[in-house]
């Protein structure tokens, strides 16, 4: 796993990324990513995107600043990433230190037919981030540089942007709940308590 | 002629202060906006403010994304755009739709009345229709004296049953731009 050009699999790599996880609060984009963390184990901590695609960076973007003492890591793939690249310029110029944005990048629309994505052709999303302004912007294509990643989503000063490079495998689906609501509502009262659930 | 066209001194609008006091009672705190003239004095009292964030955004379909997150983390905020904005949010507008959550939209009307531009015409006419195709729900002020209050039950009826709003500020109340002065040398 450590051989380099040997591509890492997406599983393994959100396995590290969520190891001894403790409070760090997740959020996934749609498609295999929401699928990898759920598999990784469900968690009222984790939102995992169903639509929307687009939405993970900032998401996770709002919750990090609405939550400064808590760490935010988004969890999501090339294509979905690479719908939102304002969102790295908005990001950048707000500069929020406990924010991760992790891209599994399988050069790939994976959900609709592994139709290959501007990354298939070289679009380089960490040299994007890095112009952008990210503090830390990575390239990454070692378990050894996962858990880099890793451990600077749990403690490192963000913002910090890594794009994984991952084989383009169909796994299996791992479903969490669908509803928004509940998502929503289990996650408010993990984080803000049971006061979340009165008006 | 030359009278007619000669620039009246206007006092400048309030009803913008009102809004930002309107919207500090509803302990917003996230402001995301791709900027309006018709929105620039809240801007600036939101800026003003060291319990407030402003951000800037590079498309408003960002906004919503980012104020989902928002309430996922016990935060408020608002979005400011203009109607031409409103179209770039449609498909983002599932989110807090299907998840239950509050979302406040002030929509700064253009290519309605008085409108100049013509490009502006097509979204400004579609922004209500596109707005509750989405199933947010719009209420509207049409005179300055109205504004603040619309906003306020706006938030209410955002935060407090958990789903999107969006309040249109119409032209009549910004006033619109001519264009051929503004070219005039």
């Amino acid at each position: 796993m450590n051989v380099p050009n040997e591509l890492l699999h997406r599983r393994d790599v959100v396995n590290e990324l969520l190891r001894d996880r403790s409070d760090l609060l997740v959020v996934a984009g749609l498609g295999a990513p929401n699928w990898d963390i759920s598999a990784a184990g469900d968690s009222p901590n984790n939102f995992p995107l169903w639509g929307a695609m687009g939405a993970a960076a900032m998401m996770g973007f709002g919750l990090a600043i609405a939550q400064p003492k808590r760490r935010v890591l988004v969890i999501t793939g090339d294509g979905e990433m690479l719908m939102s690249l304002g969102a790295l310029a908005t990001i950048a110029v707000q500069n929020p230190a406990n924010l991760t944005i992790a891209v599994l990048d399988n050069e790939r629309f994976g959900e609709t037919g592994m139709q290959k994505t501007h990354t298939a052709a070289g679009v380089d999303l960490a040299g994007i981030a890095t112009a952008a302004g990210f503090r830390t912007s990575r390239i990454v294509r070692t378990m050894a540089e996962v858990t880099e990643i890793r451990d600077l989503a749990h403690r490192g000063n963000g913002p910090v942007f890594a794009q994984v490079k991952i084989n383009p495998e169909a796994l299996y689906f791992v479903l969490p709940p669908a509803d928004g609501g509940i998502l929503t509502t289990r996650f408010r009262q993990s984080v803000l308590g049971d006061g979340s659930l009165y008006n | 002629m030359a009278d007619l066209q000669k620039k009246e001194p206007v006092a400048l609008p309030t009803w913008p202060d009102e809004v930002y006091r309107v919207l500090k009672d509803a302990d917003v705190r996230q402001v995301g906006m791709v900027p309006d003239a018709g929105h620039s004095r809240l801007i600036r009292a939101f800026e003003a403010d060291p319990q407030a964030r402003v951000i800037t955004l590079t498309t408003e379909e960002e906004g919503i994304a980012m104020l989902a997150g928002a309430w996922l983390g016990g935060e408020r905020g608002v979005l400011l755009l203009q109607s031409s904005g409103v179209g770039n949010c449609i498909n983002m507008l599932s989110l807090p739709m299907i998840c239950r959550m509050p979302l406040l939209m002030l929509v700064t009307m253009r290519g309605e009345w008085g409108e100049f531009n013509p490009w502006q015409v097509p979204m400004g006419q579609g922004t209500r229709a596109v707005l509750e195709a989405m199933g947010v729900i719009v209420t509207r002020a049409d005179e300055p004296h109205l504004v603040a209050s619309t906003v306020s039950g706006a938030a209410n009826l955002a935060f407090n049953t958990w789903r999107p709003a969006a309040v249109l500020i119409g032209q009549r109340v910004l006033g619109a731009k001519n264009f051929k002065e503004l070219a005039r040398k």
